[in-house]
């Protein structure tokens, strides 16, 4: 759209124009983007500037596709005033208000949730977003989680992928070929099923838990050995609002090391539930430019709660009496109010990209602790894709 | 303690489904796929048929079948009766012989293999020595005779396959008694032919591929006789009353020789007739010749084969040729083998039948009535006479209906022979079939043939054109039985082999009978929907077609496929039988991918891959037009026809490219030896490169904007309860290939006013699953959890009305699981995953009755189900959980998955080859099989002799095909090679299979192999 031109003529700039609103209120000031300074003067600067010197507050800021993405320490506050452009804008709100359900992690409760207002809110498409905010963990939205790592050998992962309500593609190609066996008669070639290739900015690659050339074990617990192509094809893409394939890494240097000695989690419980389950988070968007980290690792999430059942999934629309159909909108329909940027690819995020690709854990393996700094996740706008949903069907009224 | 009741429930459960299901293959309809071999037993009135892929058929009367299948997967290139016995000897192309016998067991008889033999020669001989070409089942019933590629005949003693090394008759024995003059010119080849003399069975004659035949003494272990004829022998007949031999040779002549004294004097045979039949132009060879005795008058001459070359090289045709009559029947592919069956106890009056196996058919031809007319085969029918394009069962049909078929049926066939059928071996045990079945199958050539499916042979009833009502190229006075006056040599075609369709547009893809009605409808490739009434009289009809738009205003699209058939608008008249009632044409014309038929409402209702309509045929208008295109799907926009005609173009071009490129490949390298062998193994490399490049799959979820999610799977009229629980309503329920279920409620005008009061269709619910995978059934489950009966069945008295006081369930059969939802309010209630769990998917699925081979009064209703695995399902009604599965179908057998339909008592059909169905039952309670004994004839005077016929056309045929195939397989793995080692191609072939384009560069293939 009309930001093509404006992007490259801006990010040269050395100054960022930065509009904060706070309530109804505005203020306008600029940043000088190679020194952007640490967050807690930010915040400072933020509090003066709005007068507001002794209000907690949540700062959120809209990034380059429309996101709305929260500042809150020193990394994402330097990515939020290297990606502006021109301006940065920013969402201020007062902590006790902020409204942590609206975007909670639970898919059900959310997606019931956004059902009934995208239904509430279908006449009134102008209506303002409400003003969200993204700052901890549980507000998240999991695309993607390393489960039972407590009862897995070594060498293989399970990883979820939540296809749920995403745009983006799952992303990702398998194939025939063999691998070796040992067995009591020594090693034996035996057939199997291998990731072949990823599709650059699908969900599979965006996580960085699946690699080319691994070997697919399981697929939502069922074992592959024996079934065909396109009987795994078939399985994949039957499982795929909810897919857990289980994988034996074809670079085995990554592997999550299970802590000895059973201090990292206490129990040993078999279920998925109550093992340790590593999650990556990454942006919702449809893009791979905001930089997806597979070593946000967090424990004992409640990972039984998103086992999503598409028996609720099932969209029933009953015309009552006269139907007046509804004409099909365009696949690319947005929202009039949401502005739409153009993605582009940040360098330095590449090269994260590949580092992740090779499964290079950071060095710390400081699984409690939440790196915020490269992820750029934004919240997702559920209303939106709502929407779209919506928008496919022909009909007047969803009753669930 | 409540483990232990689960436990028991359990057992129980699994004694029930052992009393209920069971799963057998259990017989074989049509005519076997590539034949390749044919024996007769005149004394067991049994006719045995080898195939290429090693199965073994024996039929005698209608109902009496057997079948074997060599463990060995080689081709059966001889099949030979043993005398007086219940036994055949076959010979594969891997040159082992194989004992089968017919034993009896437990009051019927089995087929059994009871012994194998190959020849070994002495140490160091070469294979050719040992490698079989004739086979004489001597009339003792005790001795085989093997004639071999190295010119000696082995004795063997059957049934031990004990070889007789003494008694052998070797190559140079005979050649020491040749006269000088004969032998000093040439090898004396191969044995072609075997055959004993009918009169003395120690005399038998020899002839080598050279043309000398050698009368041998079977005791005297000598020559009796050297017949010194001079052209390449095809074939060999030693004439009943044994003062003659035939041959026939390969430049189209056959000879008449006498057959000297006891004293075999060599020097008194004589020539006595030597013929070139169609002569003055180089012929093709005779490759059997026979010639029967008539007790008054001349003798019958029979040979098939010794065409002109040039003019006729390619017709397969018998010669029959009696006193004055002579016919030259030109059959409708190549002829394998044939004989004649004669009359009388032992066989030995006049003869009656001419038995003829063609490739693609058997002919049996009346030699007793005026003009020869063809006897109506009742089994080996050929369902591939024109290739099947779809396939419909019913089952129970009342008898009413059954007889008005048959009657017009009987009309068709007037030019049929009235003579019973001539091969009787054999007693069908089999009691007579609970009821009447009816496969319909629909052709490409856009016939209908019912079949009665009832019993063990599959019997043609009647034969339904519907191309008679529209505007063909085809020209209606283009008879098969046309031949022009004194046309030589006297063609008279026979046969009804015919796989050339006229219009593939006429194919028949949907057909649906109403049993009780007798309303039929029929749907075709270039969405031509007939509905057709039974009528029992010849009437004139002028039918209108009704267009029916179902893109519905829908902008942006361009329909890329055929054309719409042209109607014809003079009237036609039908001959007794289904006449056409009501046409709708689709717009766009694109296949028609569901069809269903409610007679009592009189409504017909039908869908393509752009959406669905109801039409009412008796006020003859629409009801309902419902577009459900996605509006980015182009893809659905192309015809089937015009992506095979694209496909075919493309790699015709793509040939022409590497032969112009090879072609200047080789004028400009041609003394560069090097560059050649360097790009040879360029083409090498990449060949081997293509092997290793791993076929890929895409995991993708599906999505509303993949292409062909309008097209519509399924169609399903019901009288349920859709907008409350207290009012049962018609309805129509329709899915599609993107998991989208249709409902719409019918409002039908009452019985007195339903001519004139318009029916209408109200859109009641829509449901979406989740998981987008195709719907491939709607059924409704009545209160009881039974499926509901058909239209008219509860007025006929023949089935349950459905309970309409409890709460109606919907079970929606998608690809990838069965769901069970509420009614009216759609909620989900249970569901069965099957693709989640298996990686299979559904590819048929149909409601039938098991009924207990225990107690006659319980039974369940089960789902049947296909996947694409090849596995057959029985999933349970209401709870939908799985009952028992068995492996049914090859799971790369595509078209066979694909053929597959279901019957409503659990058995199912599908095809083996386009020519054959294999019949299946999970049912214990029904079941169809052979149930047959033959018995062992008596062994009676010597003076009955069996003749061997099947012997010498087969030998020599496999000669012809050896040769034929090496050329074949090579030629293809040249294909092969080219296509593969030319990426470039490669790579156009796919994109005019994605994309379609036609305009791809030249330039790239030629610089790929420039």
């Amino acid at each position: 759209m009309n930001k093509n031109h404006r992007v490259p003529s801006s990010r040269s700039l050395s100054a960022v124009e930065v509009k904060s609103k706070f309530g109804a209120e505005f203020r306008r000031f600029s940043l000088d983007r190679s020194k952007p300074g640490r967050f807690d003067e930010f915040y400072g600067l933020l509090q003066h500037v709005h007068r507001i010197p002794n209000v907690e507050m949540l700062v959120c800021y809209a990034d380059v596709h429309g996101d709305l993405l929260p500042i809150n320490n020193d990394d994402n506050y330097h990515k939020a005033i290297s990606t502006a452009s021109p301006l940065l804008r920013l969402f201020l709100q007062r902590k006790e208000e902020a409204d942590y359900t609206t975007f909670g992690t639970d898919s059900l409760t959310r997606k019931k949730n956004t059902v009934l207002s995208a239904v509430l809110l279908r006449p009134d498409t102008n209506r303002k977003k409400p003003p969200v905010i993204i700052s901890l963990p549980k507000d998240f939205r999991p695309v993607s989680s390393i489960i039972d790592v407590d009862i897995l050998p070594e060498t293989h992962r399970r990883v979820r992928l939540y296809k749920h309500g995403q745009e983006k593609p799952l992303g990702f190609y398998i194939r025939d070929g063999s691998s070796v066996r040992v067995t009591p008669q020594g090693l034996e070639k035996v057939p199997g099923i291998f990731i072949s290739r990823m599709v650059p900015g699908g969900l599979a690659e965006s996580t960085g838990l699946l690699a080319v050339n691994d070997e697919v074990l399981e697929v939502n617990g069922i074992e592959v050995a024996g079934k065909s192509l396109d009987q795994v094809t078939d399985m994949m893409i039957a499982n795929s609002h909810n897919l857990i394939i289980t994988v034996k890494p074809a670079n085995q240097r990554n592997n999550v090391v299970r802590s000895r000695g059973g201090a990292a989690s206490g129990s040993s419980g078999r279920s998925s539930d109550s093992g340790a389950s590593y999650y990556g988070y990454t942006s919702h968007s449809a893009s791979g430019a905001a930089a997806p980290v597979p070593s946000h690792i967090i424990q004992n999430f409640p990972a039984g709660d998103l086992e999503s059942d598409e028996d609720d999934e099932d969209l029933v629309i009953e015309a009552g009496g006269e139907a007046e159909p509804i004409r099909r909108a365009p696949s690319n329909y947005s929202m009039p109010s949401v502005p739409l940027y153009q993605p582009h690819l940040d360098l330095r995020t590449t090269s994260t990209l590949s580092v992740n690709a090779n499964g290079t854990l950071p060095a710390s393996g400081s699984s409690g602790s939440l790196n915020n700094a490269l992820a750029a996740s934004t919240t997702p706008s559920p209303d939106r894709a709502m929407q779209r949903r919506n928008l496919e069907e022909d009909g007047t009224v969803i009753t669930l | 303690m409540k483990r232990l009741r689960r436990h028991g429930q359990e057992s129980q459960r699994e004694r029930i489904k052992q009393e209920l299901f069971q799963f057998n293959k259990a017989m074989e309809h049509g005519f076997p796929h590539q034949p390749s071999a044919l024996g007769y037993s005149a004394s067991l009135q049994l006719l045995a048929i080898g195939t290429r892929s090693g199965a073994i058929k024996l039929y005698g009367a209608p109902g009496v079948e057997f079948m074997g299948l060599h463990e060995e997967n080689a081709a059966v290139t001889q099949v030979h009766f043993l005398p007086h016995q219940a036994g055949l000897v076959t010979l594969l192309d891997d040159n082992s012989l194989h004992m089968w016998t017919l034993r009896a067991h437990k009051g019927q008889s089995e087929l059994l293999e009871i012994g194998r033999f190959t020849l070994t020669g002495p140490p160091g001989a070469s294979p050719s020595v040992t490698s079989v070409t004739a086979v004489l089942p001597h009339s003792s019933g005790e001795l085989l005779l093997l004639g071999t590629e190295g010119g000696h005949v082995f004795i063997v003693e059957v049934p031990g396959f004990r070889e007789l090394e003494e008694r052998n008759i070797s190559l140079d024995q005979v050649a020491n008694s040749v006269p000088e003059d004969y032998i000093g010119r040439r090898n004396l080849e191969h044995v072609e032919a075997l055959q004993e003399n009918p009169v003395n069975p120690d005399q038998i004659v020899i002839g080598y591929g050279r043309g000398l035949m050698v009368i041998w003494d079977l005791e005297k272990l000598c020559a009796t006789q050297h017949i010194p004829a001079t052209q390449q022998l095809e074939s060999v007949w030693w004439t009943d009353d044994g003062k003659y031999i035939l041959s026939s040779h390969s430049d189209g002549s056959y000879c008449r020789w006498m057959v000297g004294g006891e004293d075999g004097n060599e020097e008194e045979e004589e020539e006595e007739k030597s013929d070139i039949p169609y002569g003055h132009f180089p012929c093709k060879a005779i490759s059997k010749i026979v010639q029967l005795p008539t007790k008054e008058g001349p003798p019958f001459l029979l040979f098939s084969g010794g065409m002109p070359r040039a003019s006729y090289g390619d017709r397969h045709c018998i010669t029959v040729i009696h006193s004055k009559t002579h016919v030259a029947l030109d059959f409708t592919s190549r002829i394998i083998d044939f004989f004649v069956i004669k009359d009388g106890p032992r066989s030995a009056g006049e003869p009656s039948a001419l038995v003829v196996l063609v490739e693609e058919e058997l002919v049996i031809i009346d030699l007793q009535t005026e003009g020869w007319p063809v006897i109506q085969t009742p089994y080996l029918v050929p369902l591939h006479s024109s290739a099947i394009t779809c396939s419909h069962h019913v089952s129970a049909i009342p008898l009413k209906l059954w007889e008005r078929v048959i009657a017009a049926g009987d009309l068709q066939n007037t030019h049929y022979s009235k003579k019973p059928w001539p091969i009787t071996g054999g007693q069908n045990l089999a009691s007579d079939p609970p009821q009447r079945d009816l496969l319909l199958t629909g052709h490409e050539d856009g016939t209908v043939r019912f079949w009665d499916a009832s019993g063990v042979c599959l019997y043609p009833m009647y034969k339904l054109s519907t191309s008679a009502v529209f505007h063909t190229d085809t020209d209606p006075n283009d008879n098969m039985n046309q031949s022009t006056e004194g046309e030589w040599p006297p063609f008279r075609k026979v046969g009804c082999f015919d796989p050339y369709s006229d219009d593939p547009r006429l194919g028949i893809q949907k057909i649906h009978l109403c049993k009780y009605s007798g309303y039929l409808t029929v749907a075709g490739t270039a969405g031509q929907i007939l509905v057709l009434e039974l009528n029992d009289e010849a009437a004139e009809h002028t039918i209108e077609a009704k267009v029916v738009d179902l893109l519905q205003g829908q902008e942006g699209f361009r329909w890329k496929g055929h054309t719409r058939l042209d109607v014809r608008e003079d009237p036609v008249l039908f001959p007794p039988g289904f006449q056409p009632l009501a046409l709708v044409q689709c717009q766009p014309p694109a296949v028609v991918t569901a069809l269903t038929l409610h007679s009592e409402w009189k409504l017909v209702a039908f869908g393509t891959s752009h959406g669905f309509a109801v039409y009412d045929y008796q006020q003859k208008n629409n009801i309902l037009i419902k577009c459900t295109l996605n509006p980015s799907d182009q893809l659905a926009m192309e015809g089937p026809l015009s992506r095979v005609k694209s496909i075919k173009k493309s790699l015709r071009q793509s040939f022409r490219r590497i032969r112009r490129s090879r072609v200047s490949l080789r004028k400009h390298h041609v003394n560069n030896a090097a560059k050649l062998q360097d790009a040879n193994a360029r083409l090498e490399a990449e060949l081997a490169e293509m092997e290793l490049a791993p076929v890929q799959r895409k995991i993708e979820a599906r999505s509303s904007d993949d292409s062909f999610t309008g097209l519509v799977r399924t169609l399903y009229f019901a009288d349920t309860f859709l907008s409350d629980s207290s009012h049962n309503t018609p309805s129509l329920w329709a899915g599609t290939n993107g998991g989208c279920v249709f409902a719409y409620m019918l409002r039908l005008p009452s019985v007195e006013h339903r001519a004139d009061e318009p029916i209408t269709a109200q859109p009641a619910k829509e449901i979406q699953l989740m998981h987008r995978a195709p719907i491939v059934g709607i059924v409704v489950l009545d209160g009881h959890g039974a499926p509901l009966p058909e239209p008219l069945e509860v007025a006929h008295d023949l089935a349950r009305s459905p309970d309409m006081h409890g709460s109606h369930h919907l079970l929606v059969i998608s690809e990838e699981q069965f769901k069970v939802f509420t009614l009216p309010k759609v909620s989900a209630k249970m569901k069965l995953k099957l693709t989640a769990v298996d990686g299979s998917r559904v590819r048929r699925a149909g409601v039938a009755w098991f009924g207990s081979n225990r107690t006659e009064d319980y039974g369940e209703s089960g789902l049947m189900v296909l996947t694409n695995q090849g596995d057959v399902h029985v999933v349970s009604l209401p709870g939908v959980k799985l009952q028992v599965h068995y492996n049914c179908i090859r799971r790369e057998d595509v078209s066979g998955i694909a053929s597959c339909v279901f019957t409503k008592h659990g058995q199912g059909f599908y095809l083996i080859s386009p020519s054959e169905f294999e019949r299946f039952s999970l049912s214990t309670r029904n079941l169809v099989e052979p149930h047959c004994l033959v018995e062992a004839p008596q062994y009676s005077a010597p003076s009955t002799q069996h003749r061997p016929h099947a012997n010498k056309a087969s030998s020599a045929q496999r000669n012809a095909r050896h040769e034929s195939e090496d050329a074949e397989s090579a030629a293809r793995r040249v294909m092969e090679h080219a296509l593969l080692n030319d990426e470039k191609v490669l790579q156009e072939i796919q994109k005019s299979l994605e994309a379609d384009q036609m305009l791809f560069s030249e330039n790239n293939v030629k610089s790929a192999l420039a």
